[in-house]
């Protein structure tokens, strides 16, 4: 059998394509999902790990600092896909696996942005917060209208990378029983008992995707920098 | 409109050592004065500025603002700042907001103006100052001096009772100085009550209804600016006027 046919039998016949249409939706679905909830989270987190080291020291505050940092640690010192494992075979038993995905992804994403949002809002200068603070704003609408946007264009970059790792370590899914990209490439090797092209097309989506992406990404940090301008 | 009593200010450094550097500051401030604070650097002048607002929270004393102590955690001070304005050395403007987006933020945030409101203040103010041109502008496509003009304005957006300005000329280029002391004259002679801090002996004694000269954390003379730069009766101030002017 040559190379043409190979890809004949793994693309089309029984329409095997469709696989991989569905894996690629459940992998975007994951992605996207665990990255917002990722953002949202890790923003926040940042937010505690900052008003504790400028001094807020409250007992809500302690608490909630020494959340975030068991937090912090836990998550970066154990590999994703146990904390995935975990997740759907302890803690969520009776969970559909996509959701279970995304919540397990995104707690995951959340310590990696968490960190980087941090140092972001750190690299704001303080004499913004003084301005804003000065104008009779609250802390709060200093955090979201002033610093919280400049942190972020900051750390656009190094968030955009997290967004990048997020979308191929989602090919871990395949553990909880989901179809992902990764697992269609796999469903069509045992259907052909040929591994190299449905392996070679699963590398390739992720390589379209992550190209993409990169593209986009590029676009959206130079329209971030249109206030650089000089 | 302003009284201070005893402000003291106390600061710890990350090692635990305390440096005092505000040993008790008595002040009256009354509406339209224009005050202009001199003093070597390190004297606690910026600080007792910033105390004001309460950008630093003294550690000892107390602050009145209109009737109202301000130093009480009971205070809303969010609402307190509102009707001061601060202008920094370092201007502090947003940078990822326009000019216009700058100046309108807080009076539409703090629901004081809808946006059209804000924005047609905006340019009166703007055109106020000579920069009307520079509404959609960036903060890094201009210029320090334009940059502090405009860091008025956003204070001035907020109509505030009294503007207290932090060495607003120390970090601009000279040329650029004039531009600045003109806005702040101009603001002076509407009868807008000043606070500033400045190095700007000329400008101190052509402006300002009272000098106060501050060293080592206490005022050490105050005096209407004739008779404080021509008669200064402190040897400390003696001395410091003799290497500044």
């Amino acid at each position: 059998m040559n190379f043409i046919n190979k890809i004949q039998e793994t693309l089309l016949t029984d329409q095997r394509y469709l696989y991989l249409f569905d894996g690629l939706k459940n992998t975007v679905i994951i992605t996207v999902c665990a990255l917002i909830l990722g953002v949202i989270l890790g923003t926040l987190l940042a937010i505690i790990r900052v008003n504790y080291q400028n001094g807020a020291r409250g007992a809500v505050m302690q608490i909630l600092n020494a959340i975030a940092g068991l937090y912090l640690t836990v998550i970066r010192g154990t590999p994703i896909m146990v904390q995935l494992m975990i997740m759907y075979y302890v803690i969520w038993q009776s969970g559909e696996p996509i959701p279970v995905a995304i919540v397990s992804f995104g707690i995951n994403s959340a310590a990696y942005v968490a960190e980087v949002i941090r140092s972001g809002i750190q690299s704001v200068d303080k004499g913004q917060t003084e301005a804003g603070r000065s104008l009779g704003l609250s802390s709060r609408q200093t955090m979201v209208r002033i610093i919280l946007p400049q942190a972020f264009k900051n750390v656009a970059p190094a968030i955009f990378n997290e967004f990048i790792a997020l979308v191929k370590e989602t090919s871990v899914a395949g553990y909880v029983g989901i179809q992902d990209l990764t697992k269609s490439g796999d469903i069509i090797r045992s259907q052909t008992y040929d591994a190299v092209t449905p392996l070679l097309f699963v590398a390739l989506v992720y390589l379209v995707i992550v190209i993409g992406l990169t593209q986009i990404l590029g676009i959206i940090e130079r329209r971030l920098a249109v206030s650089d301008h000089r | 409109m302003i009284i201070v009593k005893n402000l003291q200010k106390t600061f710890q450094t990350a090692t635990g050592e305390k440096i005092q550097v505000l040993r008790g500051i008595d002040i009256h401030i009354e509406k339209g004065e224009k005050i202009a604070v001199i003093g070597p650097s390190g004297s606690g002048k910026s600080t007792f500025l910033r105390c004001l607002n309460l950008l630093e929270q003294p550690t000892g004393g107390e602050i009145f603002f209109e009737g109202q102590q301000i130093n009480d955690s009971k205070v809303d001070i969010d609402k307190l700042r509102a009707q001061m304005g601060m202008v920094f050395q370092h201007f502090n403007l947003f940078p990822h907001l326009s000019v216009k987006r700058n100046i309108t933020l807080a009076p539409t945030l703090l629901k004081l103006k809808s946006q059209e409101e804000a924005d047609e203040e905006a340019i009166r103010l703007l055109e106020r100052v000579g920069l009307s041109d520079k509404a959609d502008a960036y903060p890094n496509q201009l210029a320090g001096g334009q940059k502090q003009r405009i860091a008025i304005v956003r204070s001035l957006a907020m109509n505030p009772k009294v503007m207290l300005f932090d060495e607003p000329t120390s970090a601009l280029d000279p040329e650029m100085v004039g531009e600045v002391l003109d806005v702040i004259k101009e603001l002076a002679d509407d009868g807008m009550t000043l606070v500033i801090v400045t190095h700007e002996m000329g400008f101190a004694r052509e402006v300002a209804s009272r000098v106060i000269f501050i060293d080592e954390g206490k005022i050490q003379e105050e005096n209407e600016p004739e008779e404080f730069f021509t008669h200064p009766k402190n040897p400390r101030l003696q001395d410091f006027l003799s290497k500044v002017l």
